[in-house]
């Protein structure tokens, strides 16, 4: 994006040029912001009362009266425009149009009528970027609309900007924003009035004069008042461990220096500044502000005192997560396995309209069950972003990052973690889309990195097929060893995460630490429309963006494991056929013929570029007790991993219609030999599979989840490779050990 | 003096000092948590770990180990 020319005195900038407008909507999180900024769009953004539901910036369009348009940019939630990371910044840059970002024509700040004080702290900080300012005073809710009594042109007075009195949930207010939009958009000057509150005392007045100096010359080149607001910015903002960028050393080297003037000095530059602000803010609050602030409505101080109660809050807590878990387990079942068969059927249906050839493979087998692959996380993330929505447009969440935040700190992360976490025991997918409902950068990637080794529900018929095939159905101190074993992955799976959460948060993923600041808002129906289209655009998301490399992981993976095609085998196979045809008749022939086509089946896959490379890798994962047909399948299981046992099934010539129950599979397996003769499956074997499963990023989706969310794939390549080390070293460790201890 | 951690809900306090480190410092003063600024605690969730304040009219909610760095007066 290129930088807009600054506006002079006397132009209209949206009849300058072809280009439109920009309007930057900012604000604090949880003032509604995201719901103005729809009902001025029209746009389908995702709405909530959880602080920080923005984190991407959004654009839409605004039609104004006279026919021409503004383009509408949300600027994320913040409570300053000071900034420690990249993120931060954003603001920042958004507001005085720095480089990446564009200058805005005009900024609405919205500002939460149930909290004006700390809200206008950031309207002053946007006034003095001398950017026209036009204040959305938006009521959160009805209940406080009834309480506040704001006199809003007073406050217009005070402030020397429009203020419009809006509320965004009901609708109201709206035309007339956008009608003072419109008449600021022509008329720059109603909303800049210059700096509110002037530095006092000489000594800061010199420290912002110094930095002002060393300003890099493309911020804000014309504009003086908006160069002193960013001498200020970089005053608070640059300190020895942020994490800034395009910060020149210049710059950088002054503000130090003015800092440690300062402290010598025994001044704080930060608390003279925001001082200065609030001085401002309380001294003229009054006269707009008529009964004061409204306090807390008595209904959520109840409700709270309840949902936040030790022993109650856990209780209703640990109740409504086990719902939610509950939900992404089991209720979601019955509609994956209807998608698995309608997609079996559709399968079945071309297979028998279409004449037998490659075409007909590629459609069944590659297209269709990759389309399939991916709508059938559709069930579990709509589920999962319904009560989402719900917890976020009730209030409940910012409850429940309240009451996880003692836990999760200990882990590196914060309370609002825990529900990405929990989501991730049924998938990692819909668990890796929610971490959006965090704020900070460094946390989302942080949750994402380890919520993949969560014992999500595609490992389940992976353990299944090796507990039921490879360990007794004994029991040790009157428990079933089998049933142990699959707790045990559990925990072994839940204990990897929490640990790696610990590890990675003190090493790859040490940051500055930032004070944890949680709004509790009133609570409230959610609309149910909203959740509804958050739901949509989650699911459509995922279905555009990650289904799409899915889709072609899905048929890259079909290509491996079905060529090349060797007319050899088919000869083979076709003399066998001709054979039993002519001594068998009836239902014998069907049954000699319907194990022939699976054998062959097997062979093909043996001789497929997948079956080479499983040969390739054998002496890598040949340590941990696999041979290269375990190879093949986990190469299969890539797709997912419940394709495991499918593959198996193909690789050893039962079909691949098995399913982790199969009888015939177990003993197949059972009977599988090292060439000295040593059975391969082995319970240790079992084990060491078990674990790799377990920690290995065996998952394409996983993976194009993350690209998805990160927009790079330098995260999902970290991701898979971590994993698959940490997999490979834990399960050596286990067969290897477990040898040396006499196991085999 | 005491710490705003030590605070009884329901209790108001003058803050008089903000300790912890730069960065700290400056995100609790932009929220308003300015030595001289009343506050009142309105809840303490020990097993979150989190307290409730209300300050300058607003609501706002911070962790327990965190408001141990911040110096109240207790109003009596």
């Amino acid at each position: 994006m290129g930088r807009t020319r600054p506006i002079a005195e006397g132009e209209t900038p949206n009849r300058l040029g072809d280009r439109e407008v920009l309007v930057a909507v900012a604000g604090n999180p949880n003032t509604g912001k995201t719901t103005l900024f729809n009902k001025l769009t029209g746009s389908d953004l995702k709405v909530g009362n959880y602080p920080g539901v923005t984190v991407d910036c959004h654009t839409g369009r605004l039609d104004l009266s006279d026919g021409t348009a503004v383009r509408l940019m949300d600027v994320p939630g913040t409570y300053s425009l000071s900034a420690r990371s990249q993120d931060e910044q954003i603001a920042v840059q958004a507001v005085a149009g720095l480089d990446p970002l564009e200058l805005p024509g005009l900024v609405v700040a919205v500002v939460d009528a149930t909290q004006v004080t700390r809200n206008l702290y950031l309207t002053l900080q946007t006034i003095e970027m001398n950017v026209p300012v036009v204040i959305a005073l938006n009521m959160a809710d009805a209940m406080a609309r009834t309480a506040t009594k704001i006199d809003v042109e007073a406050m217009s007075r005070e402030l020397g900007v429009p203020v419009v009195a809006t509320s965004a949930s009901l609708g109201t207010g709206i035309d007339e924003l956008r009608r003072e939009i419109e008449a600021t958009v022509a008329d720059p000057r109603r909303g800049q009035p210059g700096w509110r509150w002037m530095p006092q005392s000489n000594e800061l007045q010199d420290d912002i004069a110094a930095v002002e100096r060393v300003l890099p010359p493309d911020w804000a080149p014309e504009d003086s008042d908006r160069r002193r607001a960013l001498a200020v910015w970089a005053l608070l903002s640059i300190d020895g461990n942020d994490e800034l960028s395009e910060v020149p050393p210049d710059l950088r080297r002054v503000v130090d220096e003015r800092h440690e003037l300062a402290n010598a000095a025994e001044r704080s530059v930060e608390e003279e500044v925001i001082r200065g602000r609030y001085s401002w803010i309380d001294e003229h609050s009054p006269r707009f502000l008529l009964q004061g602030q409204p306090t807390r409505t008595t209904r959520t101080s109840r409700v709270d005192s309840v949902l936040l109660n030790p022993v109650f809050g856990f209780v209703i807590f640990l109740a409504v997560m086990g719902l939610v878990f509950q939900s992404l387990f089991a209720w979601a079942d019955p509609a994956i396995s209807g998608i698995e068969t309608l997609f079996g059927a559709l399968a079945g249906l071309t297979k028998t309209v279409l004449p037998e050839g490659l075409f007909r493979d590629f459609l069944t087998e590659g297209l269709i069950a990759g389309v399939g692959s991916v709508v059938v996380f559709l069930p579990q993330i709509l589920l999962l972003f319904f009560f989402i929505g719900v917890m976020e447009a009730s209030g409940y969440m910012a409850r429940v990052a309240f009451l996880m935040d003692r836990v999760m700190k200990k882990l590196g992360l914060h309370g609002r973690a825990f529900v990405p976490m929990m989501s991730g025991f049924a998938c990692a997918i819909p668990a890796i889309m929610a971490t959006r409902t965090m704020e900070r950068r460094r946390d989302r990637m942080l949750t994402m990195m380890v919520v993949p080794l969560m014992t999500c529900s595609a490992r389940l018929p992976v353990y299944t097929l090796i507990i039921a095939a490879l360990f007794p159905p004994q029991k040790v101190f009157g428990v079933p060893v089998q049933g142990l074993l699959m707790v045990g992955m559990y925990f072994f799976g839940t204990l990897t995460a929490l640990a790696a959460l610990a590890v990675l948060s003190r090493t790859l993923f040490k940051g500055p630490p930032v004070p944890l600041v949680l709004e509790l808002p009133p609570y409230r129906l959610p609309h149910w429309s909203s959740v509804l289209r958050m739901m949509w655009q989650k699911g459509r998301v995922f279905l555009t963006e990650a289904g799409t490399v899915i889709l072609i992981c899905t048929v890259v993976l079909w290509v491996l494991l079905s060529f090349p095609k060797d007319d050899q085998i088919s000869q083979a196979y076709d003399l066998q056929r001709t054979e039993v045809t002519t001594v068998l008749t009836g239902e014998p022939l069907a049954e000699a013929l319907g194990g022939i086509d699976a054998e062959e089946s097997g062979a093909y896959l043996r001789d497929s570029f997948g079956g080479r490379l499983g040969r390739l890798i054998e002496p890598v994962i040949a340590p941990l007790g696999f041979d290269w047909k375990l190879g093949i399948g986990i190469i299969g299981a890539f797709a997912a991993r419940e394709v495991f046992v499918s593959t198996m099934g193909v690789v050893y010539g039962v079909g691949d219609d098995v399913d982790e129950e199969s009888v015939t599979l177990r003993e197949k397996i059972k009977s599988e030999r090292h060439e000295d003769g040593r059975a391969i499956y082995t319970p240790l074997m079992g084990l060491s599979l078990m674990v790799f499963f377990s920690l290995a990023c065996q998952c394409m989706s996983t993976l194009a989840a993350v690209y998805r969310e990160t927009h790079t794939w330098r995260w999902p390549v970290f991701l898979f490779t971590y994993m698959t080390v940490l997999a490979w070293i834990a399960s050596f460790i286990i067969y290897q050990g477990g040898r040396l201890i006499g196991f085999d | 003096m005491t710490t705003l951690s030590d605070l009884k809900p329901g209790s108001s306090a003058k803050l008089v000092q903000i300790g912890g480190e730069r960065g700290f410092r400056r995100r609790l003063m932009e929220l308003g948590f300015l030595p001289g600024t009343s506050v009142r605690m309105i809840r303490c969730v020990k097993v979150g770990d989190l307290i409730e304040l209300e300050i300058r009219g607003c609501h706002l909610s911070i962790r327990r180990s965190e408001a141990r760095k911040l110096w109240v007066e207790p109003a009596r």
